[in-house]
């Protein structure tokens, strides 16, 4: 366990100059930003001051989530899956991080862990930027009922299903990284993938819940599906939405991410010696 | 021996590039590991690190079977294979800091390694921005680091300029007499291994071709009288033979035998001008350390 924590510190220690690491940080904080100043400088008419709280957040987070969940998720898990690894490939250093006093199983696994890791405080600061800044405008505009409704605990199910959801194109990505040095190939699989997923969740295929790329935006439905219930109510009723985390896309997410991690040592350990 | 290794064999695909290759590298020792580019260095190298499993044989290192105590042999054994591994968005400073961090060194060592290496005054300049030479000599560090017992160095001179190769060698004498570490350092270049190695190791198409002390290679290098003669060779062959010279080699108007004396030198050179053959010219010649590298994997070659 000693040898998974060194490494992961040497991940950290290693990517923090890079673009991926940086990513993680500077996509949360463009993209909420950018819709923070959107409403905070936007002039509302009386229809949008009259909504209640509730329908205030679930559009200003909807708006957000529509970006990340639907576009840039998946390519954000794209490139950090290829940052993370290409490190090694750029530096050739697969057999030197093999020759350390440390079970290789460790050595990897604190790789692939580093990149969730990465994808986790991207997806969290989006969280959290979320939640500050609607609340900033509750109180820089406080003709919109942002105080009126707390959204912590839905944004925190909805981006929890959005991070899990993400696990299996993760780990596809993170082993086609592993495989090739270049980001071409990992890159243009994983758009294949994504057309692909984007087409069969358009057409409702039913068997959709199997292919990873989809997994996100049928994270993206829930919030859908939990706007059009709030336009049906009358104003002033403000239900609790619950979020089903563990839906069957999920659980083939976390099924696709276990057995690629476990597949993705042997192919490490191959590339090692090559 | 540091190193023990024991009928070691490894197959690429249906390439068998290890032959049942058995080192031994005694302690203190630098151990010129030594073979033409293809031979099997690099691939025994790699299994002496544990990156590919031998498939056959037994690796012991330090007394200690491999496999079953790797991290325990990895920590006390520094590597640089083929080109050092250096991470190029990061300085010489930081490339030392994470490997520091990996083994858990103090960080002084990494001013320590700079200096000794020289490279203390381009330590923050990104590695990338390195010299071929300086790259090398980071790797050196970055192997030396944790002061392991035992070196193993991949064609370490790669690269180098003349200066380098020299403070290269000058590094791994001091680091073998002065704080009697054992170093194992492939190259294909004898000339080089020559002049700071005490124990050899010839492979030549995965096979171990010659092992020994640099002084037992030296031995197989026997000095031989060259006699240079206007012509009729076959006569003088058939004269020499006859009063007990053997032959050891002949080619145009020139016959090789084994070198005994300067009197046994004169004796043939009397010999020759009383029954009327011309010599030029009558020497004693050794061959050269390229030349018998040749000879010892040219004989694996035949």
């Amino acid at each position: 366990m000693k040898g998974f924590i060194l490494s992961l510190r040497s991940e950290f220690y290693k990517s923090r100059k890079t673009l991926g690491f940086w990513g993680s940080i500077v996509l949360p904080l463009l993209i909420v930003g950018l819709v923070f100043i959107g409403y905070a400088t936007h002039k509302f008419d009386a229809n949008t001051t009259k909504m209640p709280g509730m329908m205030l957040w679930l559009g200003y987070v909807a708006i957000v989530t529509a970006i990340m969940g639907n576009l840039l998720l998946p390519f954000y898990v794209i490139f950090i899956a290829y940052s993370v690894n290409s490190i090694e490939h750029k530096a050739d250093t697969w057999k030197t991080l093999f020759t350390l006093p440390i079970a290789k199983w460790w050595v990897y696994a604190a790789k692939y862990f580093y990149t969730l890791f990465l994808l986790f405080t991207c997806l969290f600061l989006f969280y959290g930027l979320l939640i500050c800044t609607g609340n900033l405008l509750g109180i820089l505009k406080p003709e919109l009922h942002f105080a009126d409704y707390s959204v912590a605990a839905y944004l925190g199910q909805l981006y929890l299903k959005l991070f899990l959801a993400s696990l299996g194109i993760l780990s596809i990505q993170f082993l086609l990284s592993l495989l090739w040095g270049d980001f071409l190939k990992p890159m243009g699989i994983g758009f294949l993938g994504l057309i692909a997923g984007w087409i069969t969740l358009g057409v409702k295929w039913q068997y959709v819940y199997l292919i990873p790329y989809a997994h996100p935006n049928m994270v993206w439905a829930n919030l859908q599906a939990a706007t059009k219930t709030v336009k049906s109510k009358t104003i002033g009723a403000m239900p609790n939405f619950t979020i089903e985390i563990f839906t069957r896309e999920v659980w083939v997410s976390l099924v696709f991410a276990a057995v690629i991690f476990v597949a993705g040592f042997f192919i490490v350990q191959r590339k090692s010696v090559k | 021996m540091v190193i023990n290794t024991e009928g070691l064999s490894f197959t690429f695909g249906n390439q068998q590039v290890v032959k049942s290759v058995s080192l031994r590298v005694p302690a203190g020792s630098i151990y010129g590991f030594l073979g033409p580019n293809g031979a099997g260095k690099t691939t025994t190298i790699k299994l002496l690190l544990n990156l590919l499993r031998p498939e056959s044989g037994s690796i012991h290192i330090f007394d200690q079977e491999l496999q079953a105590n790797r991290e325990a042999i990895l920590g006390q054994t520094g590597s640089l294979i083929e080109q050092p591994a250096i991470y190029a968005h990061m300085t010489g400073r930081e490339n030392l800091k994470n490997r520091a961090m990996l083994l858990q060194v103090p960080t002084i060592r990494v001013n320590e390694m700079l200096a000794l290496v020289q490279l203390t005054a381009a330590a923050d300049k990104k590695a990338g921005r390195y010299s071929l030479g300086m790259k090398q000599r980071l790797g050196i560090a970055l192997a030396l680091l944790s002061n392991p017992k035992l070196l193993i160095l991949d064609e370490p001179t790669n690269g180098l300029d003349p200066n380098g190769i020299i403070e290269m060698r000058e590094l791994l004498i001091k680091l073998a007499r002065d704080h009697g570490k054992t170093v194992f350092i492939s190259s294909h270049m004898l000339a080089e291994i020559n002049k700071m190695a005490t124990h050899v190791g010839i492979i030549h198409q995965g096979k171990m071709m010659f092992q020994g002390s640099i002084e037992e290679l030296e031995a197989l290098n026997q000095p031989r009288v060259q006699i240079e003669l206007a012509g009729k060779t076959d006569e003088a062959t058939a004269l020499l033979n006859a009063n007990g010279y053997n032959i050891a080699d002949a080619k145009t108007n020139n016959l090789f035998i084994a070198y005994q004396s300067k009197e046994q030198m004169g004796q043939i050179n009397a010999l020759l001008n009383q029954n009327g053959f011309i010599v030029y010219s009558i020497t004693k010649v050794q061959k050269d350390l390229e030349t018998l590298f040749l000879a010892i994997t040219q004989k694996a070659g035949a």
